[in-house]
Parts: structure tokens; sequence; C-alpha cells
């Protein structure tokens, strides 16, 4: 079955989605990755979508579930590089992803989730 | 098909298609899609899809229309989210004989 890879980088689980988004596999995704935060006891989660050309309100729905679930199970979530023309869409549809960090790309992702989660090479900021 | 949409134009198109393919699945058991290039007077072009399945149809399509309405287990967007990314929505259903949608976006 096909699957999503998730890095781990230190604390941080990095899921880089490459390929055209099905269904199936943004279950997959939300079940793997909740299994690997409490495994890795990781506290963020970073979701780059820079590659994705569409996102619907289901993905939409997905990457709150996904943010929501991260949060009960004590970890961060930022959804990284999503293209302008899908932000506009998303906005236009009516979904504004409500409850989900954003950031431009994922080293901004990265200084983000260190920002939240207080650091003590960077300031908190209290969120 | 080349109609020269703009990416922008192109990914609410797509984004609309995809909500309404996946209604026709869902709540339709399956059907068809079909695409058009369509042309109004000597210069508007413009492309329209039509999503059409013989599932069970929908009882009240003013409900359904509304955002946050749903009788599966989604945002109940997908349907005005479609009409909201086009520039004519137009639908017809029949309780007991199906469903169909179909969506026109203007050059």
């Amino acid at each position: 079955m096909d699957r999503i890879p998730i890095l781990k980088l230190e604390d941080v689980l990095l899921v880089s989605i490459q390929v055209d988004m099905h269904d199936q596999l943004a279950l997959t995704l939300q079940d793997d990755l909740t299994q690997r935060i409490v495994a890795t006891r990781a506290r963020a989660v970073l979701i780059d979508i820079s590659a994705l050309e569409m996102v619907d309100s289901f993905m939409g729905r997905m990457l709150g579930n996904i943010a929501s679930m991260s949060r009960i199970l004590d970890a961060h979530t930022v959804v990284v590089g999503m293209r302008p023309a899908v932000a506009i869409t998303l906005v236009e549809l009516g979904l504004s992803l409500p409850g989900i960090r954003t950031a431009m790309n994922v080293d901004a992702g990265l200084v983000l989730m260190r920002k939240v989660l207080g650091r003590p090479d960077e300031p908190a900021d209290g969120e | 098909m080349e109609c020269g949409f703009s990416l922008v134009e192109q990914t609410k198109i797509v984004t609309a298609a995809s909500e309404l393919a996946r209604n026709t699945v869902i709540y339709g058991g399956g059907g068809e899609m079909r695409v058009e290039r369509v042309q109004e007077g000597p210069k508007r072009t413009g492309l329209r899809l039509t999503f059409e399945d013989h599932g069970p149809g929908i009882a009240d399509i003013e409900l359904a229309l509304r955002d946050g309405f749903t009788t599966g287990n989604g945002l109940g967007l997908g349907l005005n989210g479609a009409r909201k990314l086009s520039h004519q929505f137009d639908i017809w259903s029949k309780p007991g004989a199906g469903t169909r949608v179909t969506i026109t976006r203007w050059k």
C-alpha cells in the first residue's frame, strides 16, 4: 500500500507530500502520524504541501484532523509551503483552516516550532 | 483541451471537480463526468463539467447546498464549494433517479 514517508528530525516529524493525494493515502497518513508521534514522543509535526497543486475540502479536513489529533497528543502542527493558488481556492471554497499554523517553507516552519516549543536558543513568545 | 485558464482558475476548476467527483462516488454510488469546451458569442469561451450519477438523488437540494450540511461524514462544503468556485452552477436531482451537476467556468 502507498505510504507517505515520515522523517524524524530531533523531536520534529517531517512529512513532505510529493505525490497526488488521494483519500486513502490521507487517511493512512493520519493513522501513521498519530502512531509516530506517540512512538517517537515528537513535539512537532511539519507538513510540507508545496508539491500539492490542489487541496479540496477532504484534504483540508484531513489537515485539520491531523492538527487536532497531534495537539491532543501534545505535539504542534505546522503546514508549510502552500501554493498561492491553493490558498485562494481554499478560502473561496469556504475553508480557512482554522486552528492550523502555517509557514512559508520548511525553514520558517522550524523557526516557528522552536518558538512555540519555547526552546532555550529561541525566545518563547507564548504562541 | 486548451482553454487558456490562469493557474488560479485551473486550481479552482480542478478543486470543484474533485468535490463533485467525490460526491458522485460517495453519495451517487459512482457515475460519469463529461468535459466540454463551451462558447458563447464570438469571444466568450469556457469549460463545462457535468457529473452524473444514478444514485439515490437529493431530497432537498436547497438544504444540500447549505454550507455545513452533510448526510455523510464530511464537512458539508463540497457542493456549495463547487458552486462558489464556478461561474455557473446547475443541479438536477430526483429521489430514486440520480443527480446531475453541471458547472461552467468562463475564461
